[in-house]
C-alpha cells in the first residue's frame, strides 16, 4: 500500500498539471476583460490553439513553431471577436459564444481529418517533440527531496504560464501602457479623452489574450494528451477558466493561486479514497463552481472596488455617444 | 430499479405471449407460416436507406468501430454512399430525438443508435413511427414491434484481455478506468476482466475508478495517473479515448485498451484490447430488412460469431500469454463454459452464482450485473 505522503504528493503534482491550461485561459481572459471586453470564446480559442499547435507540431516537428502556431491560432480567433465587437460593435456575449462553437467545430473537423489520414489511424507527435514537452530536468533543483519533484519537474509550458502570470501582473500594475489599459477597461471615454487610442488598445490586448488561451489549448493537446489528438479535447476547461477569472478577481497573481485551487478541486475526487468519503462524483465536479459562487457573493458583500470586474466590461464603446 | 426490471420482464412476457398467439393464429390460416413472420415488407436494394446516430465521431474509438462496422455492411451488401446516413457527435439529450426524426424524414427504413443513453429517445420515437425499425446498441429494451437492441458479448473479450493483464502485473494491482457506476455494461466488463485476471493470477486485485463519462480525454488521463499512484502497473479501461494507455506509457507501465487496437498510441505499454467487429450484426440486420424477414428480437453475439475479439497481442505481453488466452478462447468457443459460470462471489464475499451454474443473459445485460462487483474488485 502506498503511503499517505506518497498519495498527497501525487495529488499535488496532479493538481499542478491540471492547473496549467486553466491558468493560460484565465490569464488570457483577464487581459481581455481588462480591455473592457468579455470574451466567452475562451473554450473556442483553446480548441483552435490545440488543433493548430498539434497540426503544426505534427507537420514540422518544431517546438517553437508549435507554440507559435497555437498562440497565433488563438489570436486569430480573438481577431474575429475583436473585429465584431470593437469595430462593428456587435454584442460581446453573442460574439464570444459563437467563437466557442466555431472553434470547437473547426478543431474537431481538422483533428478528425488528420487522424483519419494518419498511417496508423491515430495521429501523434514524434518522440523528439514529445521530449520537449515532457518534464524538464533542472539539475540539482529537480533532485531536491519533496519539492524537487513537485516544483522542478514540469513541462516548459508550466514555467511559461507562471512567467506570463508574473509578467502580466507587472505590466498591469507597474507600466504606463498597463495603466492606460486599465483606464480603457474602466472608462473608455475618459481614456479616449486622455489621448489613449482605445480601439488599438482593445485590439492588441484581446489578441494577446486569445493567444494565451490558444497556448492553454496547446498544453492540453501536447502535454496532457502527449501529442495524441483526441476529439472534444478541451471538454469544458475553457468554461472553468471563465469562472476562475471571477475567482481571481481579475488579478494575474491570484489567477496563479486560483488555478492551483481549481486544478486541485478537479482532481480531488481521484485521490480521496472511496472508503474514506463516499459522495457522488458529480458533487466533486461541482466544487469549482460552488467556490466561484461563494467568491462572487463574498466580494459583492465587501464591495471593494479593486476586486470588481472592470466597469466598462460588456459595453461597447461608441465615441459619438459622449 | 428492481421494479423497472420487473416491468420490463412482464412486458417481455406479454410480448412473447402476443407473438405466440399471433404465430399460432397465422398457423391456422396458412400451414406454411410456422415461423413468426416479419411485420415489415421486403425493401428493394436501391430503395434502402440506413441511418445511424452516433455519440462520437469517426476518430474516436467506440464510434469509430461502429462507423467501420456500418461501412463494412455497406460494402458487403453493395449499398451506395448516399444510402447510409450518419449523425455524428449526437449527445444523449433532446438532440438525439431531433437526429432520429431527421433520419426518419430522410426516408430511412432502419435506424441504428450506438449509445446507452439513446435508449429512451429511440423507444419514444419508435412508438411514433411504427413503419420504421429502430435498433439500439447496448441497452436492454425491446418493444416487440419495431424497436430491438443489439450488443455483443464483449465480456468474453474482456476476460481474454484480463488474462494478458494478470500475466503481466508485477505488483498484483491493476487499475481500471471505468465510465459509469451501477451500469450493467460497465460492471459486466469489470467483472469479466477481473475473472480473467484471477484465472491466471488469483491474488491480483482490480482497482476501479468511475469517471461518470464515456469520453473525457483529460479526466481519463488524470484518472489513470491517480491509479498509477496507487501502485497499479497495468491500466485497463472502459472509456473511449486512448489517454489511459498514454498515461501508462508515460509512466513506463502497461495497459489494456478498448474498442480498437491502441498499440499505435502507446507502443511500449499496450498489451491487447477488447475490440468490436460490428459489421457482422449490421450486415445481419440490414439483410433481414432487405428480405422482409426482420423480427423484433435482440441480437447478442459473441466470440463465436466473430462479433468481439481482442486485438493482436503486442510485443509487451508476458511470456506464455498467448497460450493461456488460446486455452480460454477454446473453452468459450466450445460452448460448454462461459465467463460468468459459477462459483462467483461478490466483493462482500457472498456467493452470487452457484458452482456449475451460468449467469442468464438477462442478468448480464441488466439485472444482477447492474450493481455486481466480484471478489477482488475494489472501487477506489
Amino acid at each position: 500500500m502506498t503511503g499517505f505522503w506518497d498519495q498527497t504528493s501525487a495529488f499535488l503534482y496532479a493538481a499542478i498539471l491540471a492547473s496549467v491550461p486553466l491558468l493560460y485561459g484565465t490569464l488570457g481572459e483577464i487581459l481581455t476583460q481588462k480591455a473592457g471586453n468579455i470574451n466567452l470564446g475562451v473554450e473556442g480559442m483553446m480548441y483552435l490553439g490545440a488543433v493548430f499547435g498539434f497540426l503544426v507540431g505534427y507537420g514540422t516537428d518544431s517546438l517553437v513553431l508549435t507554440l507559435l502556431s497555437g498562440f497565433l491560432a488563438g489570436a486569430a480567433g480573438a481577431l474575429i471577436y475583436a473585429f465584431l465587437t470593437v469595430t462593428l460593435k456587435a454584442n460581446q456575449n453573442v460574439s464570444g459564444l459563437t467563437l466557442t462553437i466555431f472553434g470547437t467545430g473547426v478543431a474537431n473537423f481538422l483533428g478528425e481529418k488528420a487522424k483519419m489520414n494518419a498511417p496508423l489511424g491515430t495521429a501523434f507527435m514524434s518522440d523528439r517533440l514529445r521530449s520537449f514537452m515532457s518534464p524538464m530536468d533542472l539539475g540539482a533543483f529537480s533532485r531536491l527531496p519533496v519539492i524537487g519533484p513537485l516544483l522542478f519537474q514540469h513541462s516548459i509550458m508550466t514555467y511559461l504560464a507562471l512567467m506570463a502570470g508574473v509578467a502580466m501582473h507587472l505590466y498591469l500594475k507597474r507600466s504606463r501602457p498597463g495603466l492606460n489599459l486599465r483606464a480603457v477597461g474602466e472608462n473608455p471615454a475618459a481614456a479616449d479623452a486622455m489621448g489613449v487610442p482605445v480601439a488599438a488598445y482593445k485590439y492588441v490586448h484581446i489578441l494577446i489574450g486569445g493567444g494565451l488561451c490558444g497556448l492553454g489549448g496547446v498544453y492540453i493537446s501536447m502535454v496532457t494528451c502527449l501529442g495524441n489528438w483526441q476529439p472534444n479535447i478541451i471538454a469544458g476547461q475553457g468554461w472553468i477558466a471563465m469562472a476562475l477569472v471571477i475567482f481571481a478577481s481579475w488579478k494575474p497573481l491570484r489567477a496563479i493561486l486560483g488555478s492551483l485551487v481549481f486544478g486541485a478541486l478537479s482532481v480531488l475526487r481521484l485521490y480521496i479514497p472511496k472508503s474514506l468519503i463516499d459522495i457522488p462524483a458529480a458533487l466533486f465536479s461541482m466544487l469549482p463552481f460552488v467556490v466561484t459562487c461563494l467568491v462572487l457573493v463574498v466580494s459583492s458583500i465587501r464591495m471593494r472596488r479593486e476586486h470588481q470586474q472592470p466597469a466598462g466590461c460588456g459595453v461597447n464603446y461608441f465615441r459619438e455617444e459622449r | 430499479m428492481s421494479n423497472s426490471v420487473k416491468k420490463v420482464r412482464t412486458t417481455r412476457l406479454l410480448v412473447l405471449f402476443m407473438l405466440l398467439t399471433l404465430s399460432l393464429g397465422s398457423f391456422t390460416l396458412a400451414a406454411s407460416a410456422e415461423q413468426p413472420t416479419s411485420a415489415f415488407p421486403p425493401v428493394a436494394l436501391e430503395d434502402l436507406k440506413v441511418g445511424m446516430v452516433l455519440i462520437g465521431s469517426q476518430d474516436d474509438g467506440f464510434s469509430g468501430a461502429h462507423y467501420n462496422g456500418l461501412e463494412g455492411m455497406k460494402a458487403e451488401l453493395g449499398l451506395k454512399d448516399e444510402q447510409v446516413l450518419y449523425k455524428f457527435n449526437v449527445p444523449e439529450n433532446a438532440e438525439c430525438d431531433a437526429a432520429l426524426r431527421e433520419l426518419v424524414d430522410a426516408g430511412c427504413q432502419i435506424i441504428f443508435g450506438n449509445s446507452w443513453g439513446f435508449m429512451n429517445f429511440m423507444e419514444e420515437v419508435a412508438e411514433e413511427y411504427p413503419q420504421v425499425i429502430f435498433s439500439h446498441c447496448s441497452g436492454y429494451k425491446n418493444n416487440g414491434v419495431n424497436f430491438n437492441n443489439y450488443f455483443g458479448r464483449i465480456y468474453q473479450a474482456r476476460f481474454l484481455a484480463g488474462i494478458a493483464a494478470g500475466m503481466k502485473t508485477a505488483t498484483g494491482k491493476i487499475g481500471y478506468v471505468a465510465a459509469w457506476a451501477d451500469n450493467a455494461e460497465v460492471n459486466g466488463g469489470i467483472n469479466a476482466f477481473a475473472l480473467g485476471v484471477q484465472s491466471v493470477n488469483p491474488d491480483a486485485v482490480v482497482y476501479v475508478k468511475y469517471i461518470s463519462s464515456w469520453f473525457d480525454p483529460t479526466l481519463e488521463k488524470q484518472t489513470a495517473v491517480a491509479l498509477l499512484s496507487l501502485d497499479c502497473d497495468v491500466i485497463a479501461q472502459h472509456v473511449d479515448t486512448s489517454m489511459p494507455q498514454v498515461a501508462a506509457q508515460e509512466a513506463g507501465k502497461f495497459g489494456c485498451g478498448y474498442n480498437t487496437d491502441m498499440t499505435p498510441a502507446a507502443p511500449d505499454a499496450h498489451l491487447t484490447a477488447p475490440i468490436w467487429h460490428w459489421s457482422s450484426v449490421y450486415t445481419a440486420e440490414v439483410k433481414d430488412v432487405i428480405n422482409g424477414t426482420w423480427l423484433p428480437v435482440n441480437y447478442f453475439l459473441g466470440l463465436k460469431e466473430g462479433m468481439v475479439d481482442i486485438s493482436p497481442l503486442s510485443k509487451n505481453v508476458a511470456e506464455g500469454t498467448a497460450e493461456k488466452i488460446e486455452e480460454a478462447r477454446a473453452r468459450i468457443l466450445s460452448g460448454e463454459w462461459d465467463v460468468f459460470t459459477g462459483p462467483i462471489y461478490n466483493n462482500a464475499g457472498e456467493m452470487v452464482v452457484k458452482e456449475g451454474e451460468a449467469l442468464a443473459d438477462a442478468d448480464i445485460t441488466g439485472g444482477l450485473m447492474t450493481t455486481l462487483l466480484i471478489k477482488g474488485v475494489e472501487v477506489k
